[in-house]
Order: structure tokens, then sequence, then C-alpha cells
């Protein structure tokens, strides 16, 4: 579904992503882990066409998206949802949804209206605050809100990007949950964590970024189980 | 339907304002309703701009004043003397000329309203499009300043072309026959006419700019308002939204420049000038920015009483005091001061609540 193959990006001078080679196969889970600073979300930004790669080539879906303007992305079915959620804040819910569903404009109501009500049926609570604005939903709803409007495009493909900041761990929790299930519907996620453990437990596959490289990559278990990454991104010191 | 329905208080309202005027022998109050009802369309064009996409345009007198002096001057100015000129001929034979005696009873060759009109609303338009693909790229403060330096280009220009008749404007231009039997113009005779055509103008305008920003295009302007960033990943092509809001509402400026240049009989440099930008500005805050019905009562309310010379010499006073207690006291504009305990609160209790669960 994406593959990319030795792309370089960053902002001016300054490198943010070196050689990064990857890729996501339809139906999976694929996560990013690192820690701050080590270029998971210029990556993501670079694959959405926020920020151009000056060299490499990201293709998805066989079409070369270095040729395509950020806007147009969501149209070929790849969408994004940003760090720190960004609903818009004065819409209500069921607008914001409606905005996800832009790209759709040429399919009519009806198929909009549809997606909508599967998106009510993944996430009740949004039905329950359809009118609501979104600014005044709790931190965990928005998280699902900015996920409802993203999957609202009948999206290929769905980056996210820090889905578990600011939240409490209970609600995390129901987040990762519901990625899950996203992907047993048969979605395609690339996820972008800090919280590396709550990540590779749901991925299927992941890969490590260290200062804009690939430093390692593998099924999501055996990274789990790698000493390196159980020290520098799980926490634990001693391994028994 | 219903948003045709919901205009229907508002036209009972004009209705029954000129009801009240005729009756009390007050007549003369339309002239200046009027009259604003046609600043308040410029008004109701740069909300749109300003509220819902979110792009602040101190020039917009400047869009008001190319539709005003190109139709003014393309009725006036006498063609007579070249009228052999091959261009000049083409114009006739499509129809796009007219004939008549000046007030010295010499022949006059010019070019219709109507042809003038277009011309001058496409103009507007164009320059629109050339000035706001550079401009919109910058925000805010940054963008201010563009704004503010396209008006003071064009207010200059104006009092310098002698073409456009440097600081004394153009007077004695013609009336506008809209339609057989609609004619814009001045003359107490035809005052309840044009204060119905101002308003008929000015409603239809309104009508479109709601339909507007209850479809899918309104939405990607409230959305690039709230987060540029969110509405490119949600596949919302932002240049190209800005962009058509910017010409929009220029388009808005340059009609109402042209019926009020009508209207009046003439322009003069002062209707260019930065402070009517300012103005504009001011009334589109006090109307509460993305709200078209506030910008549209304010625009006429504010407009009427600065026209009857209400605010005497300090006219433009009053408009920069107004924007700055707007901004310090109710920076969501009036009407929603009234209303604000009831909306766009955030309910604190329910979404505390469902964060536990």
């Amino acid at each position: 579904m994406l593959k990319i193959r030795n792309v370089e990006s960053g902002y001016g001078k300054i490198r943010a992503i070196r050689q990064v080679s990857m890729h996501v196969e339809p139906g999976e889970i694929v996560t990013i882990i690192g820690a701050n600073g080590a270029g998971k979300t210029t990556l993501l930004a670079t694959i959405a066409g926020l920020v151009k790669a000056s060299s490499g080539e990201i293709l998805f879906g066989g079409q070369n998206l270095g040729a395509v303007s950020a806007p147009k992305i969501p149209f070929l079915g790849c969408v994004m949802v940003p760090e720190g959620r960004q609903v818009f804040a004065t819409m209500s819910v069921e607008e914001n949804l409606l905005l996800g569903a832009h790209v759709l404009h040429k399919e009519g109501r009806a198929a909009v209206e549809g997606l909508l009500e599967h998106q009510y049926q993944l996430f009740p609570v949004l039905r329950d605050r359809k009118t609501q604005l979104a600014g005044t939903l709790s931190g965990g709803e928005q998280q699902m809100l900015a996920m409802a409007r993203a999957l609202s495009s009948r999206p290929k493909m769905v980056m996210m990007d820090e889905p578990s900041t600011g939240l409490a761990p209970l609600i995390v929790k129901e987040i990762f949950q519901i990625i899950v299930r996203l992907r047993d519907e048969g979605n395609t996620v690339l996820l972008v964590e800090q919280n590396a453990k709550a990540a590779l437990a749901i991925a299927d596959r992941g890969y490590v970024l260290e200062t804009g490289k690939v430093i390692l990559q593998g099924p999501a278990s055996d990274l789990l189980n790698n000493r390196d990454v159980q020290r520098a991104y799980l926490g634990r010191e001693k391994i028994d | 339907m219903k948003r045709l329905l919901a205009l229907l208080p508002l036209v009972l309202g004009v209705i029954l304002v000129q009801i009240l005027a005729t009756y009390t022998g007050k007549q003369f109050y339309l002239t200046q309703i009027t009259m604003a009802a046609y600043y308040s369309l410029l008004i109701i064009g740069l909300c749109v701009l300003m509220g819902y996409a979110g792009q602040i345009s101190l020039g917009h007198a400047g869009f008001f004043a190319i539709g005003g002096y190109l139709s003014a001057a393309l009725t006036t100015r006498n063609l007579v003397v070249i009228k052999s000129a091959g261009w000049v001929r083409l114009l006739d034979a499509c129809g796009f000329l007219q004939g008549g005696k000046d007030s010295y009873g010499g022949d006059l060759l010019v070019v219709t309203p109507w042809a003038s009109a277009i011309f001058a609303v496409l103009v507007a338009a164009l320059i629109a499009v050339v000035i706001g693909i550079p401009v919109l790229k910058l925000k805010g403060h940054y963008l201010a300043m563009a704004t503010l330096g396209f008006g003071i280009i064009i207010y200059r220009l104006a009092l310098a072309s002698p073409w456009l008749g440097q600081a004394d404007g153009i007077a004695g231009v013609p009336p506008f026959v809209v339609l057989p039997g609609l004619v814009v113009r001045g003359d107490a005779a035809d005052r309840v006419q044009n204060y119905y055509i101002a308003w008929g103008v000015l409603l239809l305008g309104l009508f479109l700019l709601l339909n507007l920003i209850q479809s899918r295009v309104g939405r990607a302007l409230r959305a690039i308002h709230g987060s540029e960033e969110a509405a490119d990943a949600m596949g919302v092509d932002i240049a190209r939204f800005k962009l058509q809001s910017f010409v929009l509402s220029a388009i808005f400026a340059a009609i109402a420049g042209v019926l009020l240049t009508h209207f009046n009989g003439g322009i003069g440099p002062s209707e260019a000038g930065v402070m009517k930008s300012v103005r504009f500005v001011a009334i589109v805050a006090v109307g509460g920015m993305a709200h078209l019905w506030g910008a549209l009562i304010m625009g006429v309310a504010l407009n009427f009483l600065s026209l009857r010379g209400v605010f005497g010499s300090y006219d433009d006073a009053v408009f920069g005091l107004i924007l700055i207690v707007i901004m310090l006291f109710a920076p969501n504009g009036i009407l929603n001061l009234l209303a604000s305990p009831k909306k766009g609160k955030v309910n604190p209790a329910q979404s505390e609540t469902r964060q536990e669960v």
C-alpha cells in the first residue's frame, strides 16, 4: 500500500529524516516509535505532503506522492489524524465529520450520510454529541472525533500522530482498542507513538526511528522483546 | 425554502420602515438607508472573508473604488472625438455604447451603464486574483499591511489620474437602467424605488452568502479559520478557498461601488480612502466577525447614522473608537455579547463525567 524508499526530508538545511525506507501492507497496523525529536512527526508530514521530501520516493498505491500537492493527497485515500487532535473547535461534531467527508463531495449526500452513520456506530459517544461544539468535548472525545473525521473520508490508510498525547491512561487504552477494531474491520493504520509499549502491543510491525534514521524494524512482538528497545523505550533497565 | 423564510422578517421590516417613513413625511431618510444598504453589500462580502475564512483586508475600499470609478469614468468620458477609432467602432457595433447630448448640447458618446458595470466588476475580480495570489500567503498583520498597501495605491491613483478626476472625482454619472422601469438614480422622485432596489440587491447578496456558508465551501472556510494545518490534512485546498473568498468579497465590493456611484451620480477619492476600509473592518467586527446577520444590521445602522451626520466631524474617530472598544470588550461582536450566557459556553459538567469512562 505504502512504500517509502530512501526518503530524506526536513526543514531548510536541517535534515530530520535520513534515508528512511519502510512499507505498509493493507490491513496491518504499522507503528513508528522513537524518542522526542527522532523525526516521527516529520516522517508523517512528509508522507502527507506538508513537508516536501528532498530526495527519495514515496509510493502510495503505486502513485508517487512526491508529485501530489498536500490537499490532493487525502483524495487518494491517505489521510492523517494530526498530533494534538486539531478538531475544529468552533464547529459542531457533525460539521467536523462532514469536513472529513470533504473529499467525497462527488459521491452525493447519501454516501456521505452512510459514512457518518458508520462513524456514529464506531463512536457512539459522538452521536450523543452530534450538535455540540467540538471545542467543548473532553480530550478523549476529541481524539475519537479526530479519528472519526479522518475515517469519514473513507481512507485506504489512516496515519495517526501520537493519539495518546495528553490523555488519561484509561482513555489511552480505549483509544488503542478502537485502533485494533479499525484494523479488524479492514483498515490500514500507520501509527506514530511515543508510548512505545502500548503501540507495539497492538501493532503488527514496527520501525524504531532514531535521529531521523530507522535503526530497527520487524514484527512488533520481536521489537517488544528486543533488549535495546526495552532499555531505550520501554524503561526497563534489567532484563530478567 | 427554509432559508428564504428566514429572510421574511427582514423583508417585512424593510417594508415597514418605508411605510413609516412615507407616512410620517420623513421619506428623505430612505436616501441614507439606500446608501447604507449599498455599503452593507460590501460589508457582508467582507464578513465572509474576515469572519469565515479568517483573512483580514484593509483594502476593500479599493475594490469599492475600482467598481465605482470605472463605471463612473466609462459612463461619462466622451468618446465622440475618437469615434472613428477601430476599437470604439467595435464597441459601438457590439451595442456597448450609447449616444446623447451633454449639458452644452454637444454630442456625447459613452459606454452604457450595463457594459461599464460588468467591465468594472470583472476588472475588480481580476485585480483581486492578481493581488490575492501572492498576498494571501501572508498571515495576520502582514496580510493587513499588504492589503493596506493595495488600498493606498488605489486611493493615490484616483487622486493622481486626470481620467479619474483627481481630487474632484467624477460627477454627472448617468442613471443606471437596471431593467426597464428599474432605474438606479438619486432623484427624490425615485427614492422609494431605489430604496427597494438597494434592499433587493442586498437581500439577494445575503441569501447567496447564507447559502454559501451553509455549504461544503462554508464548512471548508470555517475549517481554515479554525486550523489551517488540520484543514490541509482533510484535503481542503486552503490557497484556493482563501482566494475564492477574497475574489468573492471583492466582487461584492465592486458591485456596491457601481450601484452607489450611479445612485449618487458621482464618486470622489474619499470613497477610496483607507479610513473607509478601516470603517468596513470595524463594522464587521461590531457585527460579530462570523455573523452575516450582525454584519448586515450593523452595516445598515452605523452607515445610516454616519451618513445622517450624527457623528459630525468626528466620523472617522468614532469608527476608530468603535474598533478599539469592540476588540477590548466584545471581540465576538455586540450581538454575541447579548447572547453569550447561553451560547458557546463549555458544559464542564458533561465533559468531566465523560473523562472518567
